[in-house]
């Protein structure tokens, strides 16, 4: 099942043909550059700027990814306590989801009494994000289990870790992969918050920064950055997926 | 790398009539004591090595009979005896193979025909030494049905029919005393099923385990059973246990014999009967 030239491109005809009618509603309507900058005036900004930005937005990747490694490990261990004892589950789960409910900007200035102004919250926050869908994703995978599995394993005489090493953590790791991507492009949004708040550097520092000084056109040009950022490790991590759990996900082209 | 020998000399035990599974008034219901009963006052002996086939409308609790013999679910009065001893939680000496092969999709054929050997206790604590040896054991078992150069394939690149045969290979690679089927061939178009028939009746005369099948299929039970044994509709009870004497092995030209027919008519007519009352 080869894709056609045409399919592979399209995401990239799309990408291009977003940017080519941002361009022109900017053009076209004259929409003044403070309002709404066009994307050749982003471009343009970036281009004048790009030490400036490419530091920031490595400060904010390398905060992202810490605070989404300290989400996979925990997220991964509460997830298959969760998953795997109903006990657990029921006790927990209030508490995560009133955790999850509240919003992530509300608890910088806390970590910010804690921690002081920096990257620690930015870190704190991008874990808080982060964490909550690959809970889910991994109990999910753990709590639906075919019976028939368990029976064939527990007629063996399996023990309840054998079924769980055997067949629970095997059966939630599609889960938990899918996870990964949503969670990446969350911990983003929790760190270039947090950063906005409580920060003297990364990209969400830098657009304070601009907006404070009417630069919306580097503001944009922070923005379109994190949104690179996102698409990149959100394809990383499908691409991770693919080489996983191959088996879940059952293209025609893994036959070989 | 001796595979036979294990298979075709089982432990010698004292020659006993006691049967290796006892049922006694057993009745079984789901979901407390107001739940659904799904058998009552049910009473069968069945022999060591004989093959057993269960047959009756469907929702008769024909499965719940696999379901207390292999002690996955309690009975709610009466007694369960597998080898004399009373049953008290899941088995350990079982295969199982159900109407969905129920592979594990992130193992391929071979790896998934192995499972049981990680997990019976006689083998799990050799099998990661003697991966090679154990290995070979599943590779000419996969071959007797038909399966060989599969071995690596994962579960869902195999045919449905394929997929079957390794579910079999899995449920007898540990050479299980007992082997569980729940309608195994029910999701198979009537050509492959016909072909598992003849595959399951070879490894069953070559291994002699004890085999109960659940199926719906009258001609499947008469083709493969030493005895059949009629449930009636819920709640299930034991209305009728019918010896097969056709000789062995059975070709499927068997099964178009005025023998079979009269058979399966007799059995048809008790299975009808229980419905309309």
């Amino acid at each position: 099942m080869t894709k056609t030239l045409f399919e592979r491109s399209f995401p990239w005809l799309c990408t291009i043909g977003f940017f080519v009618l941002w361009q022109i509603v900017c053009v076209g309507l004259n929409v003044d550059t403070f309002i709404l900058p066009s994307p050749t005036a982003v471009w343009h900004s970036f281009t004048q700027h790009t030490a400036l930005i490419m530091s920031n937005a490595l400060q904010t990747l390398m905060t992202t990814l810490a605070g989404f490694a300290l989400g996979v490990a925990v997220g991964l261990l509460f997830g298959l306590l969760v998953g795997a004892s109903p006990a657990v589950y029921d006790g927990l789960y209030p508490i995560m989801i009133g955790f999850n409910s509240i919003p992530k900007v509300a608890i910088v200035p806390v970590l910010v009494i804690w921690f002081g102004i920096g990257t620690v919250p930015a870190i704190i926050t991008a874990f808080a994000t982060a964490t909550f869908p690959i809970v889910v994703n991994v109990a999910t995978g753990l709590a639906t289990i075919e019976p028939e599995w368990q029976d064939v394993l527990r007629v063996l005489g399996a023990r309840k870790w054998q079924i769980l090493t055997k067949i629970g953590i095997p059966r939630a790791m599609p889960y938990f992969f899918a996870s990964l991507k949503v969670a990446i492009t969350l911990a983003f949004i929790g760190s270039v918050v947090a950063e906005t708040v409580a920060a003297n550097s990364g990209i969400g520092y830098l657009m304070m920064v601009a907006s404070g000084r009417f630069d919306v056109p580097l503001v944009f040009a922070a923005l379109v950055v994190v949104g690179v950022m996102g698409v990149g490790m959100y394809q990383a991590f499908v691409i991770i997926e693919r080489r996983m759990t191959f088996w879940a996900i059952r293209t025609q082209e893994v036959v070989t | 790398m001796n595979t036979g020998g294990e298979w075709s000399n089982p432990p010698a035990m004292a020659p006993t009539q006691q049967p290796i599974i006892d049922l006694q008034n057993v009745s079984m219901a789901y979901g407390g004591t107001d739940g659904v009963i799904a058998l009552s006052e049910t009473s069968l002996q069945i022999e060591k090595g004989e093959f057993v086939a269960i047959v009756g409308p469907s929702g008769c609790g024909k499965s719940s009979l696999l379901k207390l013999i292999s002690g996955l679910h309690p009975p709610q009065s009466g007694s369960v005896r597998v080898s004399g001893e009373p049953v008290k939680g899941p088995l350990k000496i079982c295969g199982m193979a159900f109407q969905n092969s129920m592979l594990l999709p992130w193992r391929t054929a071979i790896e998934n025909v192995l499972l049981p050997m990680e997990i019976v206790a006689a083998h799990a604590g050799r099998f990661r030494r003697n991966r090679a040896e154990y290995r070979e054991i599943a590779r000419k078992l996969l071959t007797t049905v038909g399966l060989s150069g599969f071995e690596d394939k994962y579960s869902w690149q195999l045919s449905g029919g394929m997929q079957q045969r390794a579910s079999l290979c899995r449920a007898l690679v540990h050479a299980p005393e007992l082997l569980l089927l729940d309608e195994p061939f029910g999701a198979l178009d009537p050509f492959t099923r016909e072909e598992l028939w003849d595959v399951l009746q070879a490894l069953w005369v070559e291994r002699r385990p004890t085999v109960i099948l659940v199926t719906h299929d009258l001609r499947e039970a008469i083709f493969l059973a030493d005895t059949v044994y009629v449930i009636s509709h819920r709640p299930g009870r034991v209305i009728s246990r019918t010896k097969i004497d056709l000789p062995r092995p059975r070709q499927l030209d068997d099964t178009y014999t005025s023998k079979f027919i009269d058979l399966s008519h007799s059995l048809r007519r008790q299975i009808g009967g229980s419905v309309a009352r």
